[in-house]
This record gives structure tokens, sequence and C-alpha cells, in this order.
């Protein structure tokens, strides 16, 4: 064994070391008799096992809620982790306590989860009052939870109580304590861990991280886990070496690059942390980001993930394809750029070489007169991987399309374009007889397949409506779909 | 809500009180199965399953898991000293672990103990399994077409309704068909056995039926009853889905325990539990019906195809209770219900909240929607006309006189409450001006059958002590699995003793206390639990003012119960002290109780008899809205009003309706489980199956209990019973999309979308009644 990580739990700090690197948080928790946390599903789709993970930043703390089920314990180094054994302290926490006022537990089993990510919405900024939290951002606080007996509707009633008032816990009240606790765990080289045969390592910088990939051609590279966590809990994988991203320096860039007019994305930012920057250049982001999992699994996951992994349904490919962004692979012998619609070759298979990773994503600033829109298709309207999505990058001069690039995900083995329709539309006039015209051609574009997310024929049908939803959006002033969440 | 009676400190019934472990649940300090501190040297247990949907076990190479380090047991069906065979209804058609021939994907092979959950996981997968295959029926249309059934067909009949359909001056035919439904509780299936001294078995369980489970495990380790101890403290939510479907595991936890000598532990992974445990049958709804001008119903003639699964579990019952629920509130002056209850090779489909009568109520709502299209009549004023009304309208196609519809007062306040007509216009005005956008409402009753339709299962036992400085101890047949049974019960118990509800003891359900108890379900667990209680307090009360009119010298009729006390003549003294002079006195001050449901019964053969108590009543007005490019499709507004009789804790009451509703609109909507052509079932995690959530509830969520509310019948303090009947209520939400869609084309029938209705399923619909169809 060597190596050790140090975290705190609650204001305890802890000192791990001779773990198993696959150990998950909420196992590691389990057996140490915190059964205040359960497990529901094991890959981070119930909320049952739902924590808080407290993040230095600057002098402030972050708290964000996490999936213990799929969360690897040796991504604590140097975090606070708070459970629901936490959080009561002289009496229940402020949302325990509109819990039990409002009814909002029946069975009792998913509480736990419910009441971690109303203590992570409790210390989010917001403004105070009744008026102070709308349901939609109840509703995405919560999206990540489900509950079988209650019906939320009390749930919902409990968390406008709680986040009514400003936050003031014994955590906030701690905050200076926890700051100085903190800081004095932060990793500040590499994190080694040894375990039986297995390893796992925490570089902090990019040339670390290179040179471990050099060494481990086979190795695994984690940040979230939202993926390689159900490899581990549901297929049983034994990983030899894992290679955990999310400390390296390089891969949390997120910063406009005026030269090249772009945003660029590090692999290893979050998908809550790119929100807010996605979402500046193009606010027509903010939908699809919004469905994109749960808080949970955007807190922990990562567009260079999404991307990594080569999936045909993942959800951010297909808008930053159409919205031609460009990816930055990294190894020990250098960088390359290719376009991200390049480095899906086919189901399964990736353009990454043996130790490359993904670097960044280049994304560029909109265009004058860009319009663009990203839909998914689920049967539940949040936190469910797409049937289909599209996303669409237009350019009008005159009535006439200057340029369009059409992309769909779940309509192929890999995200794609519809070059087909692209081209049918290209030069002419934006009117619904060039549009029928594309639609016919995506026929040409695609052969979708049929499985439990939807029928071939449904995929087709959608992808074509979908193309005229866009178009009906682009010449109306309205929206032509249905709104999230609770209409009033 | 009825808080008129919260002024008395100890007027504990009809009063809002938290679930009585609501505390610990937030704080994470409420105990389940897998939460137990664990004993020394516990084994953890796991299983293999078949991965073809019919064969037979050529070999079952078990090598490679009894290999792997850490493995301490491997079983097998060879290895059951006992009866191999959990059928509940003793019909011997479903294994523990399979002797030969398999019958579903999924299907448990064998079970290997280990000393750490993980190793038991990773070893069950390391069997080679050689099998022969055979050709699987895995659909309805297959197994009526072989006659493969797992009971025999059934059928109920008054009148000829063959003739009256004929002679209407309407007839409509139909299809529908309703989808699976997984439970979904969120504590998976879970059990713990601990070996004791003579062979004996102590089981700890997540389930809704222990006396079953304590029967199964003395039968498979050839035990008596009296050897082996369930104990159920509560679940992580059920819904029917334990209440035969949480013994196979314990089982097999058992059968590890009695082979090694040491404790053992099952928990079944998610997506194991979800392949390998049963759901809401699906079914086909055939109907034929005639009716008149006003839409009245004259024959109805329903054919309800049940695919059951692989066994017969609960199956017979569940249909039953769908033919029962065919009429839903409406009276069929003729009808003919025929029920197939098709074997396939799929897992085994059980209870789930409603069993049966959701997809019977289905049915025969469809048929009033299509009655009301043909007629170009507002569906409403169609289910007025029908519902069950006075004598010569009141008698059930199973011959049971309806005494207490409270519909005709409850319907009409529900639709003007809810603007129902208001609404309606507004809603043809919006479909007007919005071409892709449409929207739909539709306001549906229920009316829902209460008792075990078996007869012998309604009833139930309580134990009740009262220990010598007056606090109580409460323990009854039922089991707490979130819906607050426990609460009401105690409730119950210290509004008769006229104590504060702290100084009752809620405690685990144990076969060791109350013997010979039925499931907890069909939603009987406070009437009947309720009952045995209060059964139990009356004896205990009845001693004490013996022995007290005898030490006072009072009457007995001067004795009462009041706010802590107990009013001797005109003495108060303090319960504790009345308790204790008791005790010193030689007074039992412990009591079993036990009640069985009055008026009761039902001749199965001919169809015929008072199968319920009573009915429980409710009704809802939803507004939906629909995307017609897509199929996606939201709930925009909900307003419910539900008849509790009067509510025991309204606040509780509360949370079955909002619950059952939603858990009902996502049967209806978004949850579809799908099996590929081989018989796998390939939606088994919640990635691929979505249960409802926090966003799919809208927030004008008006739901009400009706004041007026009083059973009829002299149940517990004239409540009723409230677990199933709001899932029904979800029936508006299914209609008002269907009403959406056939804004797209008023002028043809009725459109004909099934359930669930997924996107998909929708932009089918909006297909077959447009010219977008094509073809």
């Amino acid at each position: 064994m060597s190596g050790a990580i140090r975290f705190l739990l609650g204001n305890r700090l802890i000192e791990a070391s001779d773990f198993d690197p696959q150990l998950t948080v909420l196992d590691w928790l389990r057996k140490n008799r915190h059964t205040g946390t359960k497990e529901g599903c094991a890959e981070g789709d119930c909320g049952a096992c739902t924590v808080v993970v407290g993040d230095l930043a600057g002098d402030e703390i972050r708290y964000r809620s996490f999936n213990a089920c799929i969360q690897l314990l040796a991504t604590l180094d140097g975090r606070q982790l708070i459970i629901v054994e936490d959080l009561a302290q002289a009496g229940l926490h402020p949302v325990q306590q509109a819990m039990v006022d409002h009814h909002g537990s029946q069975c009792g089993f998913c509480t736990p989860g419910f009441v971690m990510s109303l203590f992570a919405l409790y210390h989010e900024n917001r403004p105070p009052g009744e008026q102070g939290i709308g349901r939609r951002q109840i509703d995405e606080g919560l999206a990540g939870n489900l509950c079988r007996c209650t019906g939320y509707a009390p749930i919902v009633r409990a968390a406008r109580q709680a986040l009514s008032v400003p936050a003031d816990d014994h955590f906030s009240q701690a905050r200076e304590q926890t700051v100085a606790s903190l800081k004095q765990i932060q990793p500040t080289e590499c994190l080694e861990l040894e375990y039986e045969n297995r390893s796992f390592f925490a570089p902090r910088s990019l040339d670390e991280l290179c040179v471990l990939l050099a060494q481990h051609p086979d190795a695994v590279m984690v940040a979230g886990a939202t993926d390689v966590g159900l490899w581990i809990t549901k297929q049983l994988r034994v990983i030899d070496t894992l290679i955990y991203t999310a400390n390296v320096t390089e891969l949390q860039t997120l910063a406009i690059d005026k030269q090249s007019a772009c945003l660029e994305i590090g692999a290893a930012v979050s998908y809550t942390d790119a929100m807010g920057a996605l979402t500046d250049v193009y606010p027509d982001f903010r939908p699809l980001l919004a469905r994109l999992g749960a808080v949970q699994v955007r807190n922990a996951g990562t567009i260079g993930g999404n991307i990594a992994n080569g999936s045909p349904i993942g959800d951010m490919p297909p808008p930053l394809i159409a919205l031609d962004a460009r990816l930055v692979l990294r190894g020990i012998h250098g960088q390359r750029t290719l376009d991200l619609e390049e480095f899906f070759i086919e189901y399964g298979r990736q353009d990454l070489r043996p130790g490359e990773c993904v670097e960044k994503i280049l994304l560029p600033l909109p265009s004058a007169g860009q319009q663009f829109r990203a839909y998914k298709l689920c049967k539940r309207f949040d936190q469910d991987i797409s049937a289909v999505c599209a996303a669409f990058a237009l350019t009008l001069d005159k009535g006439t399309v200057a340029s369009i690039r059409i992309c769909y995900g779940g309509m192929a083995g890999v995200p794609a374009r519809a070059r087909e329709a692209e081209s049918t539309l290209h030069g002419q006039s934006w009117t619904q007889a060039g549009l029928d015209g594309a639609m016919s051609a995506l026929e040409r574009d695609f052969e979708p397949i049929s499985d439990w997310r939807a029928s071939s024929e449904y995929r087709m049908i959608a992808a074509q409506n979908l193309l005229q939803r866009f178009f009906l959006e682009t010449t109306r002033d309205e929206p032509v779909h249905l709104q999230a969440g609770a209409a009033t | 809500m009825n808080r008129e009676a919260s002024q008395k400190s100890t007027g504990a019934v009809h009063m809002d009180h938290a679930h009585d472990s609501a505390v610990k649940h937030v704080t994470g300090e409420a105990v389940y199965v897998d939460d137990m501190l664990e004993p020394a040297g516990l084994l953890h247990v796991y299983f293999g399953t078949s991965d073809c949907a019919r064969g037979n076990i050529r070999q079952l190479g078990l090598d490679e898991v009894k290999a792997l380090p850490g493995v301490v047991a491997v079983i097998t069906a060879q290895d059951i000293p006992g009866l191999n065979d959990i059928s509940p209804t003793h019909t011997l058609d479903e294994e523990i672990l399979c002797s030969g021939e398999i019958h579903f994907a999924g299907q448990p092979l064998f079970a290997v103990a280990a000393e750490d959950r993980e190793t038991a996981r990773r070893a069950a997968r390391l069997a080679e399994i050689e099998v022969e295959e055979e050709p699987a029926i895995l659909d309805v249309e297959e197994a009526l077409a072989r006659k493969s059934w797992v009971s025999e067909p059934q059928e109920m009949r008054r009148g000829d309704a063959a003739a009256a359909i004929s002679a209407a001056s309407h007839r409509l035919r139909g299809e529908l068909r309703t989808g699976n439904q997984e439970h979904f509780y969120l504590e998976g299936q879970a059990a713990m056995a601990i070996p004791q001294e003579d062979g004996d078995m102590l089981i700890y369980s997540s389930t809704q039926h222990p006396s079953e489970l304590q029967h199964l495990v003395a039968a498979t380790l050839g035990l008596s009853d009296n050897a082996v101890t369930v104990e159920v403290r509560r679940m992580g939510g059920a819904f029917g889905g334990k209440e035969t479907q949480a013994a196979q595991w314990a089982l097999l936890a058992a059968l590890a325990a009695h082979h090694t000598g040491r404790a053992a532990k099952i928990r079944l992974d998610r997506d194991d539990d979800m392949i390998s445990t049963g759901k809401r049958h699906d079914f086909r709804i055939v109907y034929e019906v005639g009716f008149d001008d006003d839409g009245r119903i004259e024959g109805l003639d329903v054919e309800l195809a049940a695919r059951c699964g692989m066994s017969a579990d609960l199956s017979a019952a569940i249909c039953d209770r769908a033919m029962f629920h065919s009429d839903n509130a409406y009276y069929l002056p003729t009808a003919r219900i025929r029920s197939y209850r098709c074997r396939t090779h799929t897992v085994s489909n059980t209870a789930l909240r409603g069993f049966g009568g959701p997809q019977g109520m289905m049915g025969i709502e469809r048929v009033i929607d299509a009655i009301a299209a043909r007629l170009g009549k507002d569906p409403l004023d169609v289910r007025m006309a029908n519902l069950y009304g006075d004598e010569g309208r009141n008698i059930t196609p199973y011959h049971m006189e309806v005494k207490d519809n409270v519909l005709h007062e409850l319907m009409p306040e529900l639709a003007e409450t809810a603007g129902y007509h208001s609404r309606r216009d507004a809603i043809d005005a919006f479909n007007h001006d919005s071409p892709v956008i449409k929207r739909g409402i539709a306001l549906t009753p229920v009316k829902f059958g209460i008792s075990f339709t078996t007869t012998f299962l309604n009833q139930a036992g309580a134990l009740v002590h009262v220990y010598k400085d007056g606090s109580i101890h409460l323990n009854h047949g039922g089991t707490e699995m979130g819906q607050g049974l426990f609460i009401k019960v105690a409730q119950v118990v210290a509004d008769a003793f006229q104590v504060s509800l702290d100084q009752v003891k809620i405690t685990a359900t144990t076969t060791a206390k109350v013997p010979n108890t039925s499931a907890t379900a069909a939603s009987s667990g406070s009437d009947m639990n309720g009952m045995a209680a209060l059964n139990a307090v009356r004896k205990i009360q009845k001693r004490l003012i013996v022995f007290a009119a005898e030490k006072y010298g009072v009457a007995s009729e001067s004795i009462q119960f009041v706010d802590g006390q107990v009013l001797i003549g005109d003495t108060l003294i303090p319960f504790p002290e009345l308790v204790n002079e008791a005790y010193l006195g030689r007074v039992s001050l412990s009591a079993t109780g036990y009640y069985r449901t009055p008026k009761i019964w039902y001749d199965r053969k001919k169809a015929r008899g008072r199968p319920f108590l009573y009915f429980a009543y409710g009704a809802a007005v939803s507004e939906v809205e629909i995307d017609t490019l897509t199929g996606e499709n939201r709930i925009r507004r909900v307003d419910i009003l539900h008849d509790a009789g009067r509510s025991l804790n309204p606040a509780i009451d509360m949370g079955q309706i909002e619950g059952g509703f939603v858990q009902g609109a996502g049967w209806l909507t978004m949850e579809e489980l799908w099996w590929d052509d081989s018989g796998a079932i390939r939606t088994h995690s919640p990635s691929t199956y979505k249960i409802p959530v926090s966003s799919d509830v809208p927030e004008e969520f008006n739901a009400r209990i009706w004041q007026p509310g009083k059973n009829r019948e002299p149940t517990i303090h004239r409540s009723k019973a409230v677990g199933e009947p709001p899932l029904m209520l979800a029936i508006s939400v299914h209609s008002a999309i269907n009403q959406a869609i056939a804004s797209l084309a008023p002028d043809r029938p009725l459109p004909a979308l099934d359930a669930p209705a997924t996107p998909e399923r929708i932009l089918m619909c909006i297909r077959s009644v447009t010219d977008n169809g094509g073809d």
C-alpha cells in the first residue's frame, strides 16, 4: 500500500489509506456504519445516495450534490463530504424540519437523498423570500431524486419553506474554520494510491497526465465517473489503473480565447461549471443543458467525458458539432486538433490514439445573425437519455440559407450531421417548401435503429419534425414546443 | 382538512399527525433491512439467472463459482431440504431455484453465499450453463392462440349483453392496450436470515407478507411454522411488489443460513431486481358496447386478456379484480365480462397498487369516451348519465348492490371547483389558434371496491400491552411500507385509551406476536388492523373498568377514559395510576384483538356475491398539452376530490392521494417496459425505465379530501381505505391526452391511444387520425 487521501467528513478529518481505488463513496460510508445514505440503483439515476461535497473556492466553500454510488472515494482528497447524519445538530436542519412539516416522507428510503439535494439548494446563491425560488429551479434541483410515494407535491412545498430564508446553519457558521481545515488538506502533488494490483493517480498538470498515460497506456481516465462508475457497480469490471483527470489544472480551462474567437472548454470541466459560460455565449444552449442528466450528474460529469466515451446518444456532441466545434487532443508527443465530428469514426470507435487524451473543446463564438437551437426527445422531460437529440445552427442572408449545420444524436452509431438535408437547404430560401425537401432528405441521411427508447420509425419522423420545429421557431416570435416544468 | 378535533390533546383520530418515522426518515436514522447491525460472520448471498426465456438446463457448471476465493456455499435446487416452491396460491408452478425447466429470462438457477457481497455477485456470473432452448410464448396473442393459461378463463354475466347490444340504437367496438408497470420501490428486495437453536430461523425481510414468508421458510427448510419468525419494521416502499415477490430472496438467505449455520443477507442490485421480479400485468382489452341516444350503455361485452407471465402468482385474483372494475362507476344493464389469464415465458406478473382494478377501469373509461365522441357529447355528460343510481340502476355485473355511491354529489362539486366547463371552452379556443400544441381535459371518476376478494383473507390481529407505568406497546399484523399504517393504528389506540400519541410505542411487525396474518395489501391495512387493535384495547379497558368499579365502588357505566386520565365516578385518576393499581390487583394488562370484515361473500363459480364491504370514491380533472410534432406531453393542471370517509389522518391520506395519482400518471404516460424478441427485458434500470420526477407534477395540483365523506359501513371511525383508489384518478390524464389528439380530427371516431402514452405512441396516434399518416 502507498498513498493516502485526506478529507473532512462533516467537520472530522478522515485519513484513508489501504483501500481499493474502485471503492465508491457509498460503499465506504455504509461499511463504516453511516447507513443513512441509501443505495437505490447504484448507477446515479435515483438520487437515494445523494451526498454533498464542499470544495474550496478561494475563501468560500462551494457545496454541490453528488451520487455517492458512483463517486469514487479517492476523488474526495482535499474535500468536505457532508452526509445526512451531519445535518441535524441541536435540532433538525431547516431542510429536514421542512420535510417533516410538509409530510415530505412516506417510506423514507429516498428521503436522505432529497434532504441532501435540498441542503445543496439551501446553500446555493438565491434571492431570499417566498418568491426567491421558482418552481423550475426546485424541479431542476430535485430532478435527480426519485420518490415513488409522495408524488413530489409535499417535497416541493418543503423546498419552498426551507428555501425562503437565507442559508444560516452550522455549516455557514463554521465556514471560516472549515475553510482553514480544507486549506490544510489541499493536495499539492500527484496523488498515487496502490492497493493490491490496482493503482489510482490524480495528476495535477497536463504534463504529468501525459507521462502517466504513456506509462500506463491501458489506464482508464476518469473524471466524474458517471460512466466508469457503472463499469464498477454493474459490470463488476476490475480496472488496474485509474487516472483521475479532474485535478489537472489545464483541463479545467474555461475561457474565451479572443484570438481564435472560441470558448475553450477544458475536458474535465463539469457540465455545471460549463453551463454559465456556454449559456453566456449561446443562450439557447440552456434548455438542453438543464435537461442533461440531473444536477448530481452535471456536478460530476464532464463535457470532455461525454465526448471521449464516444456514445451515440450523448447530448453534448450534436450541438457542439452543429456549432462547428473542434477538439484538441494531447499526448506525450504533442497536440493535435480536429473537427469534433471527425472524432467519431463509428460506433464504439473514436480517433483517440493510445496515450492520448482529450484536452479541450474549442467552441466558435456565434457569428452575426446565427440562429441556434438544440432539442432533445425522451420519455421523461428531465433526467432521461435522448431517443433523438437534434441541433441546428443557421445563418440566413436575406432570407436565403447562407449556412446551416444540422447534427443528430440517436439517429446513427455516432452523433452525425445530416449532410443531405444540409445541402438541400444550402443557398435556398428558408421556406416551408424548401424545408419539406430537407425533411425528405433526412431519410437519405439516416437509418436509425429501433430499441427501448424509440422505434426506427418514430426516430425518423421525430427527427424530421424537429427540423420543422426549428423552422417554425426561426420564423415566428414564440416558442413552438412545450415549456419546461409546470405550466401556469 | 378535518382539523376541528385538533383542539383536544388526546383526540388522536381525524387529525393530521406526521408519519411516526418522519424525523428518523429525514435524519437517516430509520433502519431498513440492509442498515441493521450485521451479526458476526455474516454471509452475503447472490444468485445466477437464466439468459433464455424457455428451455431445459443440460448442465449447470458451477466449478468456477465454487472456486472463487471467498465463496462459502453454492446452493441449487437439489440443496433444498423441503419444498421448492413459492407459489402463493399453492399452484406449485414457481420454483425458488430452477430444477431443470426454465420459464423466463432472469429466472434464478442457483445461489452463492460468500464472505462479501461483491464476491457473491462476481461468483454468480461465473457459471457455465448449457441450455436446450425451446420456443417461448412471449405475448398475449400467442398465449390466446395456444390457450396457454395460468388459470382457467372466467366469465361474469348479467342479462343478455349480446341481445342488448344488437338491439341498441348505437354500437361501437374497440381495443385498448395498457402497459406493464414496475413498482420501483426505492428500497430493493432485501432479507437477512439468522439461524437459531434447534434449527429454527429468524428472518428480517422487506416484505408485505410476513406470515406467508414464515410459512414458506418453514416449508422450504422442512420445519413447522412455529420454528420460523419473520420480522419487518419498515419497507422502503412496496406497492404490491413485496407481497409475494419478497419471498424468493428471503428463502435464498434462509437456505444459505441453513446450510452454513451462519447469518446470511441478500440485497438485490436494482437491475437484477427489475429483471427477476414481477410487474403490473399488461392487458389487451377488447370491447363492444350498445348505447342509446343519450349515451346510456345498454349492453357491454368486454374481453380482458392479461399477460400473467410464467406462473399463477396472484394473477387469478388480479384478473378477477379487473373484471370487478370493468364497470368502474357505471351501471351496466347487461354485461358479459370475460377474462383470459395468459401464461407466457416472461417474469411472473404480480400485485401492484390497484391489483387489476386500473386495467379494468381503463377499459370502461375508454368506452365512455368513445360513446361521447360518437354522439358529439361532452364526455362528462355521458359519465354522469351512466353513473350507478337508485334502485333499478344499482346492481353490478357481479350482482352486488351499490348503496354508497357519492359520485352524484362529488363529481359536480369537482367540476364546479375545477372550472371544468369553462376550461373546456377555453381549450377549444386555444386549440383553434394553436396549430402545433394541443390541449385536452378530462374528468374521470373512481369507484374502488374495498376488501380482499378472496374472502378468507379479510381477517387481522393485534396485540396490545399496557405496562405498569401506563406506557403502551402496540403490535399488529399490518406492515409499514410508507403508507402511514403504523401512525394511523397508533392514533386509534391513543384515542381509545384517551392518552397522548407518544405513550403508544409502535413496534415491528413479527409473526411471533400476531400469527396467521394476511398481506398488508388491498388497501385494507388500517381498516382491518385498526379494528383489531381497537378490539384489543376494548378488552383491556373492560378489565380496567371492572377492576375500578369494584375497587372504587361505582357503577361501571360511570367510568370513562378522558384526556390521559380515568374518570371513576367523581374521581379523576391518572391513567398510569389506575394501570398500576390494576397490576397490583392482578389484572391482565395485555390482550389480543381480532377483526374479520363482516357481510362479505363471493361465489366465484357463479361470479356472484358481495365481494366488497364498501366502495371508495373519487374523481379527478386533468388538463394536458401535447406537442403534435413530437408527441411530447405535459400535465398542466390537476384537481382531485377524493372520498376518504372520515379520514383518520388527513395529512397521511393526502399523501396517498397525491402519491397514488402521480404513480398512476407515470403508469399511463412515461413508464414503459420493453422486452426484446428473445424475451429479455431491456428496461431494467432507472436509466431506461422512467418514473415521474418532480417536474412531471403540475404546479396547479389541487387535491382535496371530500368533506362530507363518511363510511356508510361501521369501519374504523367511519374512515375509508385510501391506499389504492387514488392511483386510478390518473386515468383522467390518459383520457385528456386522447382528447387533445381528438381535437385534430373532430369528425373522426375517438383516437385509439394505448397506454403508456409515450411521445412515440402519441405521435403515432396523431398520424393515425390525421392525414399525416400517409396510408
